[in-house]
């Protein structure tokens, strides 16, 4: 049997970490092709469902990465998005999901190795997790 | 199901086209594009695309205001439930409210392999038994804890009064550790997929658990058990109980004595559990009979009572807000400084608006508000 390959959804915030994921591809680094991005104008307007839905879609791990505190070009949105971070991952929690599967991380543009690094570790990590508990809803399998 | 079978099912071909439902629908009063009379009516001419695309479809409450007004016994409720089933499928979900996660966690908890950690806020304070015959249906309390944070409404504290009064009665109640979601919400979004899987595993889980009687703190998994889980061909076999209920009959059996509270209540009537399953009464003996405790009813109480502006969180918008400022100010009217209710779901409602007043910045009424599982505990203290 092929080994586990795990899908990982990636929202990333147009300023920083989208385009720290586009100097990756630039510099050519290499990183697992794992990753789907998802390019929001600002991690603070990711709200708790678009993370239910990657899931249920059949994610096995969510990215939510953004500007840092003082890069936003929305003055606040980082607060926001940690803020609704905290909730969901009570909320996903109670919900059996390993708390390994979900990362909130703070990419800023010039750090093209930093998010090729984070994909990396993150695809291992879900390696030895094996498939997430909801990807038997997963109703067509998405083109990789 | 074609908009033919649901004409058949519910019997809508008996509307005189009176317009009481129109008349009396709380949605109505405020949203002039809201109107049970023109659903039917367009449902009756055969303008299927008119009744499923038409946005005011998700704003119905549900709430069997009309239904009890219709002289001819139409049931509007379960004609909006199937139409909505038929405009999920073609892809119209309605606005959903909270961001649409309470719909997706319902879904998520379809799946089988998930093992929930809903009991974790459990302690030693809380006796439970696994060998009960009594199971306490927890619902989704446990979710709406971290939700619904911002408006200080913390759900878990009506499971755990309704705890300790069983324990204060000498039950020690049976908690399922991976219960699913009732699927009230789903059931009436139109997402009878999703309703009909929730419902199976949880039939499953309560055979295997051979209990003889259930009790709810929330109308609406009451009700979801009590009427759609036998509709849809679920039967959980033993006997189902609102707390309020169970309380009633033991007011009137056994004598149960409560100690003094002094102050001076209004109550809610949940829709779920008033109108749709007739519950009035038992809540109404409870508080008569806790000592102090002074019962004075809105100006629209028990059949007449005014829903809290959303049922299955789907198009909450201004309409539902002035709804909830209407049912507020009614009850401050009252000079109570509580309002009683027995739904979770009501109280989120109600605290919401208290604590946003919209963009209106109209001034809210504010109250206290309590579920009564909270009041019967405290009258049960020490």
């Amino acid at each position: 049997m092929a080994e586990f390959e795990p899908k990982i959804v990636a929202f990333a915030c147009n300023w920083c970490t989208y385009a720290a994921a586009d100097l990756a591809g630039t510099a050519r680094l290499q990183y697992p092709p794992n990753v789907y991005i998802v390019r929001l104008m600002c991690s603070g307007m990711i709200n708790a469902d678009y993370i239910l839905r990657a899931f249920e879609k059949g994610a096995d791990g969510v990215i939510v990465s953004g500007c840092k505190y003082t890069d936003c070009h929305y003055i606040d949105g980082p607060v926001k998005c940690d803020a609704m971070f905290a909730k969901l991952k009570r909320l996903v929690h109670i919900l059996g999901l390993e708390d390994e599967r979900l990362r909130r991380e703070m990419i800023s543009t010039s750090e093209g190795t930093v998010f090729a690094r984070v994909v990396k570790e993150f695809v291992d990590q879900l390696k030895k997790l094996g498939p997430s508990p909801f990807s038997s809803l997963r109703k067509e399998k998405v083109a990789v | 199901m074609s908009l033919e079978d649901i004409i058949q099912e519910t019997k809508t071909y008996y509307c005189l086209e009176c317009g009481k439902c129109t008349s009396v629908c709380p949605v109505a009063k405020y949203d002039p594009a809201f109107s049970p009379r023109m659903m039917i009516e367009n449902a009756l001419l055969g303008f299927e695309n008119d009744l499923i695309f038409n946005r005011e479809l998700f704003s119905c409450l549900t709430c069997y205001t009309c239904q009890q007004r219709c002289p001819s016994d139409v049931d509007f409720p379960v004609f909006i439930r199937k139409a909505r089933a038929m405009a999920q499928d073609n892809g119209q979900h309605g606005i959903c409210a909270h961001s649409g996660q309470l719909q997706s966690l319902a879904r998520l908890m379809t799946s089988l392999d998930i093992k929930q950690r809903r009991l974790e806020w459990l302690s030693d304070e809380y006796r439970t038994s696994d060998d009960s015959d009594v199971l306490f249906w927890v619902g989704c309390a446990p979710y709406f804890e971290p939700i619904f944070e911002d408006i200080e409404f913390n759900a878990l504290d009506i499971t755990k009064a309704s705890l300790k009064t069983l324990n204060l009665l000498g039950i020690e109640p049976k908690l399922l550790p991976n219960e699913k979601c009732c699927g009230h919400d789903a059931l009436w979004t139109g997402d009878i997929e999703t309703f009909k899987k929730l419902a199976e595993h949880n039939a499953t889980q309560i055979k295997e658990a051979g209990v003889k009687k259930i009790i709810f703190s929330c109308p609406e998994g009451y009700r979801t058990f009590k009427l759609d889980y036998p509709n849809y061909g679920f039967d959980v076999g033993c006997e189902l109980q609102h707390i309020s209920e169970f309380l009633a009959e033991r007011i009137e059996k056994d004598g149960l004595k409560f100690n003094e509270v002094k102050k001076k209540v209004t109550y809610q009537d949940p829709c779920r559990l008033g109108r749709h399953l007739g519950v009035y009464d038992a809540p109404r003996k409870i508080l008569e009979s806790i000592p102090g405790i002074e019962l004075v009813e809105m100006q629209y109480s028990r059949w007449d009572s005014i829903c809290c502006g959303t049922s299955a969180w789907t198009n909450c918008d201004s309409c539902s807000n002035m709804l909830r400022a209407e049912r507020l100010s009614e009850a401050t009217a009252t000079g109570a400084e509580t309002l009683i209710t027995c739904c979770p779901k009501c109280q989120t409602h109600f605290r919401c608006a208290m604590i946003d007043k919209g963009e209106e910045k109209r001034s809210m009424p504010n109250i206290e508000i309590m579920d009564l599982a909270n009041l019967v505990a405290s009258a049960m203290g020490d």
